[in-house]
């Protein structure tokens, strides 16, 4: 335990030192970028004492650190509020879409998996081969791109970009920021049904891509299970098939899976980021890429370092839930 | 040709050369045996062809525009339509497969030593060195890779050596952990003692003996990870982060499409699909490598 620990704050002040040094790397002067060009030199000493800029490199280090460790991120110049407080505001956005992103790819991946780990070499397996194979091979934001033109334009099935139609803006309270959550919590189906119809097609260009990482994965880890002695003496025995999947390669799997599903939650959070551009979705990547185009280097900043937190966060997740589930590891 | 075929299937070689010939012979019967791997590697040939040959390929002036031919749908004049600028899509596609395949070969270059060199001398060294090299590049793998190269190119200034950059910086802890790994089997072996007897220092039993013996296995890894760089890259182009205009980059052309989407579907498919195409080609390609070279697969 104590190891995990010493490895978590290991991570996470690597992480803080990358996003400092990529917040130096600036070509902008950044008290120029706060003050404008034409300062004399008093005011720039002035100003550059006030943002902590004339301290030693490794004081700045320290004081940037107190300061998110404190969830103090700077002003975005952009929005004009505490990085903080837009980042509460857009990440329930990104999450909603992730996780129903991860449910789509989870309940799609897994089973296919285990068919085609089953089937192995049948017409199934090449069949879940080849959609995985096309899955992983094709750009987030070209899929949403395609599915927005089949899907919105010209079948009128799905929902447009953004998250909600003009009609319904403003309308739900927001408890979690989660939209699907905080309708349902007000009682609002039709808000509900609007949300989710918004929801869904950036959800499944997220969710086939992880549904064929996983659906890869599940194949690979049954197949290892389904060569081991203990299924061969089930076979034996005269047990059936189905039986023998669930009730003893599935559990034995299930360590493996969990420690995939996380980290596949990690990269949808990041995949996230492109989708949200094709979606207009108001989430933490479309919130990023503005910022970007425009040098909010503390917003950049900011979000960079939530989504690496979450990233840290489910590897340490997966690893404990190894732990934890396989009785060889405690 | 059968007198070739049999001089290479020979049980008993003869010479050193012949053995070896024979070897990669066998590994090539293997890899064109899987049909997968086959396609893999005749569209990686193709990019390289459409690069090398891009000017006698495109059919137009690639950064020519022509406002009053914009946005035509496909035809026998311009194959895969024209874009908002009246710029010929398949031209443009053509280049593109330079700039792809200069990602690519740019990445391969700067991240592959990198990792190389982190990981033989973690793995020869051992001791505190290994730790801390180790500890460093586990930090780097739990990055968000994507997340971080984005934030890199923002500091930077968006542009298309600064995208290789950062997706180099963030592509070497896969090969620094794999070259360990080989390095730490070949460590122990006679014939390295026996270099260190004639008095070879350790950078000099790294660089020429360990290092050489690293190679194929991270080539294959590095050839499977070129699907994945060449989303990212485009995914950066997508998002005005790469290649900036007029540069004919597939990821870019495709971002241009997404306003035009409604009436004109050509601008932003076709690049995407050749994005898709070969990334698709890199992953067949190097699934196909792997399992010729996986010697527990080999008869």
């Amino acid at each position: 335990m104590l190891s995990v620990l010493l490895e978590l704050a290991l991570t996470f002040a690597g992480l803080l030192a990358v996003t400092f040094v990529i917040g130096r790397l600036m070509p902008i002067d950044p008290v120029v970028a706060a003050g404008g060009a034409d300062l004399n030199a008093e005011q720039y000493a002035r100003l550059s004492a006030e943002l902590g800029l004339d301290a030693p490199l490794y004081e700045q280090f320290i004081q940037f650190v107190m300061r998110l460790l404190q969830g103090d991120f700077g002003q975005s110049f952009l929005t004009g509020n505490p990085v903080a407080q837009d980042i509460a505001r857009v990440f329930p956005a990104t999450v909603e879409l992730a996780t129903l992103g991860i449910l789509i790819g989870a309940c799609i991946g897994i089973p296919a998996g285990i068919v085609a780990a089953v089937k192995q070499g049948g017409a199934i397996d090449a069949l879940v081969r080849m959609l995985t194979l096309m899955g992983y091979s094709m750009p987030v934001f070209w899929k949403g791109l395609m599915l927005l033109l089949v899907f919105y334009v010209m079948l009128g099935w799905a929902e447009g970009p953004g998250r909600y139609g003009i009609a319904y803006e403003g309308l739900v309270p927001v408890v979690t920021g989660l939209l699907l959550i905080d309708a349902a919590l007000a009682g609002d189906w039709s808000a509900w049904q609007d949300a989710f119809a918004h929801l869904v097609l950036p959800a499944v260009s997220l969710g086939y891509g992880a549904g064929a990482y996983l659906a890869r994965m599940t194949r690979s880890f049954v197949l290892e299970q389904l060569r081991q002695e203990y299924v061969t003496t089930a076979r034996v025995k005269g047990m059936n098939e189905l039986h023998i999947v669930l009730r003893h390669v599935l559990p034995n799997c299930g360590v493996q899976l969990v420690t995939t599903l996380a980290l596949t939650y990690g990269l949808l959070l990041e995949g996230a980021v492109l989708t949200e551009t094709v979606f207009a979705w108001p989430g933490l990547g479309q919130y990023m890429t503005r910022a970007m185009f425009n040098a909010d280097m503390n917003a950049v900043l900011g979000g960079t370092f939530v989504i690496g937190t979450a990233f840290v966060l489910l590897n340490l997740l997966s690893d404990l839930a190894y732990r934890w589930l396989d009785p060889r590891a405690r | 040709m059968m007198a070739l075929r049999s001089w290479l299937l020979d049980p008993a070689p003869a010479s050193r050369a012949q053995a070896r010939a024979g070897r990669l012979y066998l590994t090539w019967l293997g890899f064109v045996a899987s049909p997968a791997a086959l396609a893999g590697l005749v569209i990686i040939g193709l990019l390289v062809f459409c690069a090398l040959f891009a000017p006698w390929l495109a059919t137009h002036d690639p950064y020519a525009q022509n406002l009053k031919q914009m946005l035509q749908a496909p035809s026998s004049d311009h194959w895969l339509g024209t874009d908002e600028l009246g710029r010929d899509i398949w031209s443009r596609v053509m280049y593109g497969a330079r700039v792809t395949l200069g990602i690519v070969f740019m990445v391969a270059v700067l991240a592959a030593p990198i990792g190389l060199l982190i990981g033989c001398t973690a793995g020869y060294l051992g001791g505190t060195v290994d730790r801390v090299l180790m500890r460093f590049t586990d930090i780097a793998l739990a990055f968000p890779r994507l997340v971080l190269a984005l934030a890199f190119v923002a500091a930077l200034r968006p542009s298309l050596e600064n995208a290789v950059i950062a997706i180099a910086l963030t592509a070497w802890p896969p090969y620094a952990r794999l070259a360990r790994a080989e390095t730490l089997v070949l460590r122990n072996s006679d014939y390295i003692a026996a270099v260190r007897l004639a008095g070879a220092g350790p950078f000099r039993i790294v660089l020429r003996q360990i290092v050489p013996l690293c190679l194929p296995s991270l080539i294959v890894r590095v050839t499977l990870d070129m699907a994945g760089v060449i989303l990212i890259a485009a995914g950066l182009g997508f998002l005005g982060l790469g290649a900036q205009p007029p540069t004919a980059e597939w990821g870019a052309m495709l971002s241009n499409g997404r306003d035009f989407l409604l009436d004109a579907w050509w601008v932003a498919t076709m690049p995407g699909i050749a994005i898709f195409v070969t990334s698709l080609g890199f992953n067949l390609l190097g699934d196909g490598l792997r399992d010729a070279l996986d010697p527990r697969r080999s008869q």
